[in-house]
């Protein structure tokens, strides 16, 4: 298929993915704000942190309140990652795409779009309770993925739409791990308190974790959380089990079951074989904030050898 | 709630394709006249809305080059159809069969031996001066020595319901994907419109339109791309459609590169070749290396790989040379020199500025006539005298003054009118109508159109990008009797 095709889908899903992450992310911590004691404070800038655009934040707002990260990472066209840019940036590469796609796909992409659209328009951050447009659009989102998975067929567009969609995935899931670093919980001896045990279960809910994680190992604890956030391998949104699955749609592009041929598998497959051998507590002894930093830029060479590999038109010019 | 009813509705001083001057219904639309009428008003309003709601999901809009970027529009889609009788269908093609035949043998003719230049059936400096002439066209030998592979002409109705030739589009004509896409809304929102009227069928074009690419290549598969500008262009929808229909890849110029004269698309699993090209990008923008230069949607060696054959552009780059404004007052004459025949499909009377005749006419009575800059579309660059003012008309003389060549002038023709739901009844709006021709072994046409619709009350003007809409056109069979 055309590389131009190939990156488009590849970012089109990717999009998608962060947008319904981001709409989980707002829904929880909405919720949990709800629960939270009088004494302690709204913690709004963790989730800010965690998308990476903090510094951006900083420069439009003073401060982190509810309603400014909700427009933020919801609403604003000057954050390139929020909500509404996400799903206008995955429009415009659905229509780019336009003859890749199944109609079914590429009217539940305009759908959101207008659904966000109509979000800006009527100003919904500023309603009392935005979270019915944040599940919308959540919904929204997974049903495209099913209708993606439903109507397109296996082949290389398929797999470079999954590629995109499983690293996007495992990006977030690390991310919100990583919320709970930057969490400030009032003393030391906080930590096993019912209140961090509800940020625990706000987190588990964040990346759609809770029933699952409950169904295997029954109580919270800090450790079976990041253990089963990071290196599941039955959790369709565990680090681990995104990379076992985009591992496989990479073999079904190349052609290759065995043995790695290119940088993109190369890559990949060196970030799997960590997490596969990777010990949960070794991962707490170094600090698991290190920890997953550290996975996020070796997750993003993954992503910059599929673009050499595959989409760089220059490297195909040398190729042949 | 009230059915629908003509009772109030206006005939006079137009000619509608509805009704006659006794304001008694044509014989092709009394059927489809009786069930309009059992269906009340609020339904019919109903269905229009879904109409707008249908364009809008299926992201049939496009921009305005007008407009502030991100605004994105539809082209309104009127739910009353357009209908034409299966008679003068058949009249239609056979005109324009003739008429696309003999233009690309004169397009043929201009580019090699020249000889209607030679016998004077048209000012050889008219032609060899144009901006339209593509010298590095000359001496071009396209597949089965058709230029113009897909031709969308713009016909018009006058006061008595005679069809005109308006224009003849042979470069790179839009809009079939509205002809096919209305059609489809239509038969999903309006279904009992349907039922005996015995409407053709015009599903199969994409079928025709890549079997006409296929057969201008010895490849077989042959490997079909649609080129288009890219997602900003206006037309974008319908090549992204077109491309679907067909299976066919969509690319951009970036996308293609020449390497020893053949043309390949940059894929994931390297470069892999292309036999046939149909592209929605203009002669001046296809290639850097030969035509305009700072073009970014092109692609460099595109037209060497052209010349050797080794790639087959649809339509052929240089057509623009025949439907030049000015040219077009010859056609007549280029079909009877061709030909040996009359010409069936008349053309509407054209006065050429750059004649010294004509001019002073045309300056004299530049307030009744429509004035055309020979270089535009769209409906931009022109003049309606009756519709003008003082200030406009001296503004024009003074450019065709200084420009008579890019200057002509027709009178102007009170396009047919065709009942159009507007807010709250049902008034006659002007159209015209655009059909689609292919060409590679044989002329096919699809019995189908592009109706286009001034929505405007009294408005002439019917392009989209002028406010104006669409309409899907049923073209009957002939033996509609019940």
């Amino acid at each position: 298929m055309l590389s131009r095709v190939a990156d488009t889908i590849y970012w089109m899903n990717r999009y998608i993915e962060r947008a319904e992450n981001y709409a989980r992310f707002m829904d929880v911590n909405f919720n949990l704000s709800l629960e939270m004691p009088p004494d302690a404070s709204e913690q709004w800038k963790p989730v800010v942190v965690a998308t990476g655009d903090w510094d951006l934040f900083e420069s439009l707002h003073k401060t982190a309140e509810k309603k400014k990260v909700i427009y933020f990472l919801g609403f604003d066209k000057n954050n390139p990652n929020s909500i509404y840019s996400c799903i206008v940036n995955a429009r415009e590469n659905a229509r780019a795409i336009r003859p890749e796609i199944t109609k079914e796909v590429w009217e539940q992409v305009n759908y959101l779009y207008y659904l966000v659209k109509s979000g800006v328009e009527k100003k919904r951050w500023q309603s009392k309770d935005p979270r019915n447009f944040f599940t919308e659009v959540k919904k929204g989102c997974q049903l495209l993925y099913g209708i993606f998975d439903a109507t397109i067929s296996r082949t290389d567009g398929w797999h470079f739409g999954k590629i995109g969609q499983l690293i996007e995935r495992s990006d977030k899931t690390s991310r919100v791990l990583d919320v709970k670093y930057h969490i400030l919980l009032p003393t030391q001896e906080s930590v096993g308190s019912p209140l961090d045990l509800m940020q625990w279960a706000a987190l588990l809910k964040s990346v759609s974790a809770y029933d699952m994680y409950r169904k295997k190992y029954g109580k919270l604890n800090s450790s079976n959380i990041t253990q089963f956030l990071i290196l599941d391998t039955d959790f369709p949104r565990s680090m681990l089990r995104c990379l076992l699955q985009a591992e496989q749609s990479l073999q079904a592009i190349t052609g290759h079951a065995e043995g790695h041929t290119n940088s993109a598998e190369r890559r990949l497959g060196m970030l799997k074989s960590q997490l596969e051998y990777a010990d949960i507590n070794d991962i707490f002894s170094n600090g698991l904030h290190e920890y997953l930093d550290n996975f996020q830029k070796k997750l993003n060479e993954v992503s910059v050898a599929i673009f050499e590999t595959f989409f760089s038109i220059e490297n195909i010019m040398n190729r042949n | 709630m009230q059915k629908i009813n003509f009772d109030s509705y206006e005939t006079t001083g137009f000619f509608d394709e509805m009704f006659d001057g006794d304001k008694k219904v044509r014989d092709h639309y009394s059927l489809f006249k009786d069930r309009l009428e059992k269906i009340n008003w609020k339904k019919l309003n109903f269905l229009q809305h879904s109409t707008d709601r249908a364009q809008l999901s299926l992201g049939m809009t496009f921009n305005v080059y007008s407009d502030n970027q991100g605004i994105e529009r539809i082209l309104h889609l009127d739910i009353i159809p357009r209908i034409i009788s299966g008679e003068d269908w058949d009249f239609l093609e056979r005109g324009l069969t003739q008429r696309i035949r003999a233009l690309n043998m004169f397009i043929d003719d201009l580019y090699n031996d020249q000889k209607v230049l030679k016998d004077k059936i048209i000012p050889k400096e008219m032609i060899l001066s144009s901006e339209t002439y593509l010298k590095q066209c000359i001496g071009l030998k396209p597949p089965e020595n058709i230029w113009s592979h897909i031709t969308g002409t713009d016909l018009i109705r006058g006061g008595d319901g005679k069809y005109f030739v308006l224009e003849d589009n042979l470069r790179c004509p839009s809009g079939v994907s509205y002809m096919l896409e209305n059609r489809e809304i239509l038969k999903r929102t309006f279904p009992e419109l349907f039922e005996k009227l015995q409407v053709r069928p015009i599903y199969n074009y994409s079928h025709y339109l890549r079997d006409m690419l296929e057969s201008l290549t010895p490849v077989t598969p042959a490997s079909i791309a649609v080129l288009s500008p890219g997602t900003y262009n206006s037309a974008y929808f319908e090549h992204a459609y077109l491309a679907q229909q067909m299976g066919a890849e969509l690319v951009e110029g970036r996308d293609l590169v020449v390497k020893d004269d053949f043309v390949y698309m940059t894929t994931t699993k390297g470069l892999q070749r292309v036999d046939v090209i149909y592209r929605r990008v203009d002669d001046d923008f296809i290639d850097p290396e030969v035509f305009n230069k700072g073009s970014l949607l092109g692609t460099p060696g595109l037209f060497r790989a052209y010349q050797k054959h080794n790639v087959v552009l649809v339509n052929a780059p240089g057509t623009g040379v025949a439907d030049d404004k000015a040219v077009y007052a010859y056609i007549p004459r280029i079909i009877k020199y061709y030909l040996g025949e009359d010409i069936l499909l008349p053309n509407v009377q054209t006065y050429i500025c750059a004649e010294e005749k004509d001019c002073k006419y045309v300056i004299e009575n530049i307030h009744n006539l429509v004035i055309k800059q020979t270089d535009a579309s769209g409906g931009y660059g022109m003049l309606i005298g009756p519709k003008s003012t003082k200030k406009e008309q001296a503004e024009f003389v003074a450019k065709i003054k200084h420009n008579p060549r890019k200057y002509i002038a027709q009178p102007v023709i009170n396009l047919s009118r065709v009942p159009t739901l507007t807010e709250g009844s049902i008034e006659g709006r002007h159209v015209d109508l655009r059909p689609y021709v292919l060409y590679g072994k044989e002329i096919k046409i699809i019995p189908g159109a592009l109706t286009r619709v001034a929505l405007k009350k009294g408005s002439l003007v019917v392009n989209s990008s002028q406010g104006g809409g669409s309409k899907d056109t049923w073209v009957l069979d002939n033996n509609l009797k019940e």
